[in-house]
């Protein structure tokens, strides 16, 4: 019993175009992430600059909200943001939402992590739960998406992961122990990722921003902030140089090799 | 007929258990010269397998299945659907070393098989010229080694199969049992069903060494008449040609001839058998390492340097022909193409815009010579020189859509690139003319270029009715397809 017939040739929604295939410039993303912060500022900086871009993120009003900011901006260039709610927590959602994103983009050349969670920790606060649900955000999802990315770029051989991670990741300080364990593993998974698709003519990029202008910093003590704008520059610029590490902005390198450089008797006295 | 039911009915099955394995990728030919973006499934088990068949069936799109993605063409390639990848189902479900026989599952590769028999004194009895294929793409495209004119293919060292059939029924197969299904899976392209289980039998050696001996060919008729010479005495002969040439030194090469060891002839059996003496060397003499060789073929990659290329393996041939015969582990002998990893690279890194195909006719002996020559000097008049030719000695054998003909075939790698993609074509075309009028025959896991036209012409007319017969009964919806089947099959 024929339940229907396959015989058919390719049907329209299949006969997707190869990826190999001279691309529409100037490219498609998708940017997980999206909502606020560095994330948005990518998103928003990559429409204008007219590439289809998918934007991901739990708060779906943030998003409709950069989609309709970007409408206007991006007339001129054909740039568009496309917005989809995902919960980064949900690993099984992912293959099914990166095969639909993809296909509506028409194709993936870049890959933008830059969700994170970075909630209060108390001095003497050792919650496992809230510690866990950290993991999930930065690092889980980070894995999850850049695998589902990885695959793709391999086998297509090009494209460039980004993903945000933190200056946190350097040493391991009092303040934050999970925020810092996440960043430090996402930094190792990312230069992993790197030296494996590094074959295949893949590009990873990692960013270390130091302060910045968001919601993660705010009522903090801080200095040297820049804005996200000016951070989300400055990565998109990192990952077209094909730079592998990039501190934003690049005097945190100096911050970063001075910190590893305390010995860890010192470094406990230290107050931050 | 034997049948034997799944456990769970495929309706429920598909709603049970954990997610299969999938991701979106690109899926390619082994050329690089045809691929798609695909949605690829990795079931892990007969029950996931079966799912597999419920998705497309819900997706409304067929499903095309491949190994690890060796084929040079299309043969794996499914731009019209998802893809069924089996190399999840990896397990060696049985192995006696004192029968020699094997019993898998279809993603175990060829590399897997001998690691894990050669200590025990056995070798596959067939291999391809790379160790990375699955053993279900192996069989389901029927491949052949430089045995082939002795032992035949790997469906003829295979004694019984599952096939999983898109309505989630499993049947084994043998010559005795479902006999007709065993000779039409085999070679079938995993067009009828998805093989779950293999049973292989193997080969028993004395050494995990090969006497080889290099024989350097001045023309193709030498060749021939050395293949000839050698072919009762030698256990494995393949020949290289350097498509370069023209007039009286047109299909010079070089022939190898590899011959078992009798019991006895190697004084140290354990340590020449272990996996350590055979593996590869990874570095080229000790400091470059080979992963990256393939950047320095690259530039080579152009007439004039594969003619120099050619050309100076032809004088290293004479050399060595002039040698004494030497011992060669048996991987080192068998799997030529896997000694500088992705040297497909050297031709473009662009998938599906560049990359290489391979055109492999099989000839009946009378014809061969003049049928070649007239190909080779077909591609100098069209300046498509293939960068690398392979001659080998065949046999006929049961199988329904087999390529094999007592006689002889001829691979052909062609350089593929945007600019000579058409002529390129149209240069095949031309060919196919030739080598079907002389009762020639392709073979699908090497073609990307064969109409369903040509292939009505090759195959016996009774087989393919049958094979399509079969097809509709065991598939009436279609669902298992590939790029292969809608070019090849289902076009005309």
């Amino acid at each position: 019993m024929a339940v229907h017939d396959l015989t058919e040739p390719a049907t329209a929604a299949h006969a997707a175009p190869i990826a190999a295939s001279p691309r529409t410039p100037p490219g498609r993303a998708i940017v997980v992430g999206a909502s606020s912060g560095i994330g948005a500022a990518i998103a928003r900086q990559l429409a204008c600059e007219g590439w289809q871009v998918a934007a991901l993120a739990r708060r779906a009003g943030d998003l409709d909200r950069l989609a309709a900011e970007c409408r206007d901006a991006c007339a001129s260039t054909g740039g568009r943001i496309l917005p989809a709610r995902h919960d980064v927590r949900d690993a099984e959602e992912i293959p099914e939402l990166f095969e639909r994103l993809v296909r509506d983009l028409g194709g993936l050349d870049l890959l933008v992590f830059a969700a994170a969670v970075m909630p209060d920790v108390a001095p003497a606060e050792y919650d496992t739960a809230k510690d866990l649900e950290m993991l999930s955000v930065n690092l889980g999802g980070c894995i999850g998406w850049c695998n589902a990315a990885a695959v793709l770029f391999r086998t297509q051989r090009s494209g460039t992961l980004l993903g945000i991670s933190s200056i946190a990741g350097a040493r391991g300080r009092k303040g934050n122990p999970v925020y810092g364990a996440s960043k430090a593993a996402m930094d190792h998974y990312l230069e992993a990722l790197r030296n494996r698709l590094s074959e295949a003519g893949v590009h990873v990029c990692t960013i270390r921003p130091g302060f910045v202008d968001t919601a993660m910093t705010r009522g903090k003590k801080v200095f040297w902030l820049i804005s996200a704008e000016e951070a989300a520059r400055r990565s998109l610029d990192a990952a077209r140089r094909g730079v592998n590490v990039r501190y934003v902005p690049r005097r945190w390198g100096l911050v970063a090799l001075v910190l590893v450089l305390i010995p860890s008797f010192v470094f406990r006295k230290l107050s931050f | 007929m034997a049948r034997t039911a799944v456990r769970a009915s495929p309706r429920r099955a598909a709603a049970e258990g954990p997610p299969v394995p999938r991701s979106w990728e690109l899926v390619e030919g082994w050329g690089m010269a045809v691929g798609a973006p695909s949605r690829v499934l990795r079931p892990r088990s007969i029950e996931e397998l079966v799912r597999c068949f419920e998705i497309a069936r819900q997706d409304r799109v067929p499903l095309g299945p491949r190994g690890t993605g060796n084929s040079y063409g299309d043969a794996s390639v499914n731009g019209a659907g998802h893809v069924l990848e089996l190399s999840r189902m990896n397990r060696i479900l049985g192995w006696s070393p004192e029968t020699g026989i094997a019993e898998v599952e279809p993603g175990v590769t060829v590399e897997q098989l001998w690691k894990r028999i050669l200590p025990d004194g056995w070798w596959p009895r067939v291999v391809s010229g790379t160790m990375f294929p699955t053993l279900g793409g192996a069989l389901a495209a029927n491949i052949h080694g430089k045995n082939n004119f002795k032992v035949g293919t790997i469906g003829d060292a295979t004694l019984e199969f599952d096939l999983v059939l898109p309505s989630g029924e499993v049947r084994t197969c043998s010559r005795e049992r479902d006999a007709d299904l065993f000779h039409a899976a085999i070679g079938g392209f995993g067009l009828l069903g998805v093989f779950s289980r293999i049973v292989l039998a193997t080969k028993r050696v004395h050494s995990g060494d090969l006497r080889v001996r290099g024989i350097s060919t001045r023309n193709l008729r030498e060749m021939m008449a050395a293949f000839e010479a050698g072919r009762g005495r030698a256990d494995y002969l393949v020949g290289w040609i350097d498509c370069f040439p023209a007039g009286d030194a047109s299909g010079r090469g070089l022939v190898h001839l590899g011959q078992h060891l009798e019991p006895g002839e190697d004084p140290h059996p354990e340590q020449t058998l272990s996996v350590e003496h055979q593996e590869l060397p990874a570095k080229i003499l000790g400091l470059f390492p080979k992963s990256e060789a393939w950047r320095i073929l690259r530039l080579f990659n152009n007439d004039p340097g594969m003619r120099l290329i050619n050309a100076a393996k032809y004088l290293a041939g004479r050399i060595e022909g002039m040698g004494e015969p030497h011992l060669q582990p048996h991987a080192a002998f068998a799997f030529l193409l896997d000694y500088v990893p992705n040297w497909k690279w050297a031709y473009g890194r662009e998938p599906v815009r560049r990359g290489l195909i391979q055109y492999q006719p099989f000839v009946p002996s009378a014809a061969a010579h003049d049928v070649f020559q007239d190909l080779l000097a077909r591609c100098r008049r069209a300046g498509h020189v293939p960068y690398l030719g392979v001659f080998k000695r065949h046999r006929p054998d049961p199988f329904w859509l087999t390529h094999a003909v007592d006689g002889w075939s001829f691979a052909m790698d062609f350089k593929v690139s945007p600019e000579r993609r058409e002529g390129l074509w149209r240069l095949c075309a031309e060919m196919t003319e030739v080598v079907l009028a002389a009762g020639g025959r392709f073979y699908f896991a090497k073609d990307l270029v064969i109409t369903s036209r040509d292939a009505r012409r090759f195959f016996p007319p009774e087989k393919l009715a049958a094979f399509e017969r079969l097809k509709r009964e065991l598939d009436p919806e279609g669902l298992l397809q590939t790029d292969l089947w809608r070019r090849a099959f289902a076009g005309a």
